[in-house]
């Protein structure tokens, strides 16, 4: 049996004996599908959600909600970082803004967000934005600063004339392991921030939207269904943005992981 | 076609304090077109100073340095160099690092690869011309420095402790592979090392520079015919001179 295989099974093995433990303490020991939703209960649940038919509809509203924020963030956050990190005066001047509203929650902007865009798909996007655009811009300006010098003046010896050039050709390449690292904390920050606006009353759909409802509605094992959801999607976009960097990004940078 | 001229030549590092070192000093120097010059000199004399300074990489705070007659103004593509740590970019295979330069330039890429894959065969690394920095050893990065530099088609190649960080053997073997790549382009070659044997193996003439403030102390010149031969009498008396030079500038009496 190979490493992999012995990996798998194990972990196979884990999930499965965790499963028990929960059944038998949820239905033995709590007894109170209120309290602790047994496995039984939620993968009732579950099938119940399918039927009806808003799953896919909420797991689609959230993904546009993170997107918004997310893309947004990039948007803004590469740009300004490179900005920061590139040119000094870019720094010294943005530096005391960024500082601080850098420290403000960004469940902090709910409110704004709902005055200025209602209850949008841009609110709750405004919010995602407001927890990724803080580690993308922090990376791109520490990936900027950290560019070996020798990149720079071989870039500057071999006809680099112009710092555009120099952004586009040498320092941005080598920015990127920096900058993917800042995108992947990013998207966890985001997706936290998307649960909290949703629930907090952004948005009428949405996954986050809907744990809060069935809570309401005091239908726990929904609650769980819920949150197992979040957590697969939120593990799905992470291996996907993992995969894609590894594979087309950073080819050169063989055998380490952003 | 294309001498370095260097006159009267001077710079200081302002510090902290406000007060100023003075790295270099009234230097002259003037060097011949396909000449091969090794610049060598007690640690801190400022030889790596003055090869950035021809280079374009640091501003001169007195004199002049001209290439081909035109005053060195910044950094430019005529004048390669090829630093002592790697410098490749590692995000680039190996031939469009060598076709960086030309690509800068506006070449189209069919027209630049070639021309890139030309450099990296003379540099005998064809099979390694897809493989990433990371895949290659320390003296084959540095031979691809070197193709990069030289495929921009430079009239001086300025190379800075290149063979630096590489084990003696491989050091001799670049050594040997650079001397003939120095013939095929018969570019014109300033090179500063700390090794007395390299200088005494490679150049036309041992440039010696004096203790901080650096300047021009002595030049040795070394008449024969190449290869030569490290182990032989002449050889090693040229070397001694030369480390005795650079030891008394180090701890005037």
């Amino acid at each position: 049996m190979n490493r992999q295989t012995q990996k798998r099974l194990l972990g196979v093995a884990a999930l499965a004996i965790t499963a028990v433990i929960w059944q038998i303490i949820a239905e033995y020991v709590v007894g109170r599908s209120f309290i602790l939703p047994s496995v039984t209960d939620v993968a009732g649940a579950f099938v119940n959600l399918l039927g009806s038919g808003t799953l896919l509809a909420d797991t689609v509203v959230s993904l546009e909600h993170f997107g918004i924020g997310l893309i947004a963030a990039l948007l803004l956050g590469v740009p300004i970082g490179i900005l920061m990190g590139w040119f000094r005066v870019a720094d010294y001047l943005l530096d005391p803004i960024i500082e601080i509203l850098r420290p403000i929650p960004p469940l902090a902007w709910i409110p704004f967000a709902i005055i200025w865009f209602g209850l949008t798909t841009q609110a709750a996007g405004f919010v995602i934005f407001a927890g990724a655009f803080f580690p993308i811009l922090t990376a791109t300006y520490s990936a900027f600063r950290d560019v070996p010098k020798v990149f720079v003046e071989a870039g500057k010896v071999l006809g680099c004339d112009t710092s555009l050039e120099l952004i586009r050709y040498v320092a941005l390449p080598a920015a990127i392991p920096g900058i993917v690292s800042g995108i992947r904390i990013a998207m966890g920050v985001g997706w936290m921030c998307l649960v909290a606006a949703e629930m907090f009353g952004v948005s009428s759909y949405g996954l986050g939207y809907q744990l809060w409802h069935n809570y309401y509605l005091h239908q726990m094992p929904n609650v769980v269904v819920y949150m197992l959801i979040l957590g697969f999607v939120g593990l799905f976009i992470d291996r996907i943005f993992r995969n894609y960097v590894d594979k087309q990004l950073l080819r050169w940078r063989a055998g380490e992981v952003a | 076609m294309s001498g370095v001229s260097i006159r009267n030549l001077g710079k200081a590092f302002p510090k902290e304090d406000g007060t100023v070192t003075q790295a270099l000093e009234n230097v002259n120097l003037e060097i011949g077109d396909t000449e091969f010059i090794c610049l060598v000199g007690p640690s801190g004399c400022g030889k790596t100073t003055l090869l950035r300074i021809i280079a374009g990489l640091e501003t001169a705070t007195t004199g002049s340095v001209t290439v081909e007659g035109r005053a060195v103004t910044g950094p430019d593509p005529k004048r390669g160099m090829v630093f002592q740590e790697y410098s490749l970019f590692p995000w680039r295979r190996v031939v469009d690092n060598v076709a960086f330069g030309l690509e800068m330039k506006g070449v189209g890429k069919e027209e630049r690869r070639k021309t890139a894959d030309r450099y990296i065969e003379m540099v005998g690394l064809s099979q390694f011309r897809d493989a990433y920095p990371y895949e290659l050893s320390g003296g084959m990065r540095q031979r691809v420095a070197i193709a990069r530099a030289l495929a921009n088609d430079p009239d001086v190649l300025l190379m800075d402790e290149p063979f630096g960080a590489l084990d003696a053997q491989t050091r001799n073997r670049m050594q040997k592979e650079l001397l003939s790549l120095w013939e095929q382009t018969k570019k014109t070659i300033v090179f500063v090392t700390h090794s007395v044997d390299e200088a005494v193996y490679l150049s036309d003439r041992i440039v010696v520079l004096s203790h901080r403030p650096g300047s021009v102390r002595e030049i040795v010149e070394i008449p024969w015919s190449r290869p030569r031969d490290r182990t032989s009498a002449g050889f090693a008396e040229v070397r001694r001179r030369v480390l005795r030079m650079i030891d008394e500038t180090e701890n005037p009496q």
